[in-house]
């Protein structure tokens, strides 16, 4: 099913592999900090629940 | 509609609740326009006549390109909103954004030079548009440096402001440059020209090659959002942790 991409086969393919890298990176880093932040904050309010 | 309905979603509890059932909805809509998208323009686009299939890159240069500049003003309206109405979701939501401008920064930086290698001959020129697009990654890095050098939150958030009201000259010229600094490689609109829609021109970027890239810039700006919203809710937490932490020092 790949398209013929010619001679341009490296840049194109390079374009999309390191675009989509980069996008995959920053959602894994963010929802990584959202999951921590709010463990965090969760197991801050519930300590001062008990406390 | 009221307009000042809106300044109550400057509250903290009112924009975690709100974005708590508009995040999943945003999400889902970015990822499936992204997909189409993208799987429409590398799979069933025609290579252009001239560019071959380098044209393929449009779908990802001009949607990041474009994004990597609008995040930007969008982090200059919110800086102005702290600056001037003093709340804490606005100046966080600036900070929220700037790694997802910065990353779109570089996406549009790399598809470039890959595709410019091949058309113009080079990877890199200092062309007005290319250097000012640079310049604006630059402050990108400054601007995310000072948030995390500066201990208060609120300093940080003031000197941050007025960095962002300086680098919006640089999103400006990266956008504009090329309407009136004619001595660049890098072309003008071609992709929303006005002469173009109201028919003044036939040359624009053909219907083929337009559609997937419209919905493609579509899935970028749902993206953005989706991530800023997403951000910003771990900005409000770790924002409270800091100040339960600080209540707790004190009793």
């Amino acid at each position: 099913m790949m398209p013929e991409l010619g001679k341009y086969a490296g840049e194109v393919l390079s374009s999309y592999a390191a675009s989509l890298v980069l996008l995959a990176g920053l959602v894994i880093v963010s929802l990584r900090a959202s999951r921590k932040a709010k463990a965090a904050l969760e197991a801050l309010e519930k300590g001062r629940q008990d406390g | 509609m009221r307009l000042n309905a809106l300044w109550e979603y400057a509250n903290p509890v009112k924009f975690m609740r709100l974005t708590d059932r508009v995040l999943p909805v945003v999400s889902v809509l970015a990822l499936a326009a992204m997909v189409v998208g993208l799987v429409w323009g590398f799979f069933f686009t025609p290579d252009d006549f001239r560019q071959g299939s380098t044209v393929k890159i449009i779908y990802l240069h001009v949607p990041s390109a474009m994004m990597a500049i609008s995040a930007w003003f969008m982090m200059l309206v919110t800086s102005l909103i702290w600056l001037i109405r003093r709340h804490h979701v606005s100046a966080l939501a600036a900070k929220a954004a700037a790694p997802v401008g910065a990353v779109m920064t570089i996406i549009g930086l790399v598809t470039g030079a890959i595709w410019g290698q091949p058309m113009w001959g080079t990877w890199w020129a200092w062309d007005p548009r290319l250097t000012s697009f640079l310049i604006l990654f630059l402050f990108y890095l400054g601007y995310i440096a000072l948030w995390e050098a500066v201990e208060d939150g609120d300093t940080a958030a003031d000197l941050t402001s007025a960095l962002c009201l300086v680098g919006s000259v640089f999103a400006f010229l990266s956008r504009y440059a090329v309407n009136f600094w004619n001595q660049g490689l890098h072309q003008g609109a071609s992709v929303l020209r006005a002469g173009a829609l109201v028919g003044d021109t036939e040359e624009r970027v053909s219907n083929v090659f337009a559609v997937p890239l419209f919905i493609s810039m579509a899935g970028f700006v749902l993206f953005f959002i989706a991530l800023v919203l997403l951000r910003t809710r771990t900005e409000i937490r770790l924002r409270r942790a800091k100040a339960l932490i600080a209540r707790e020092r004190l009793s």
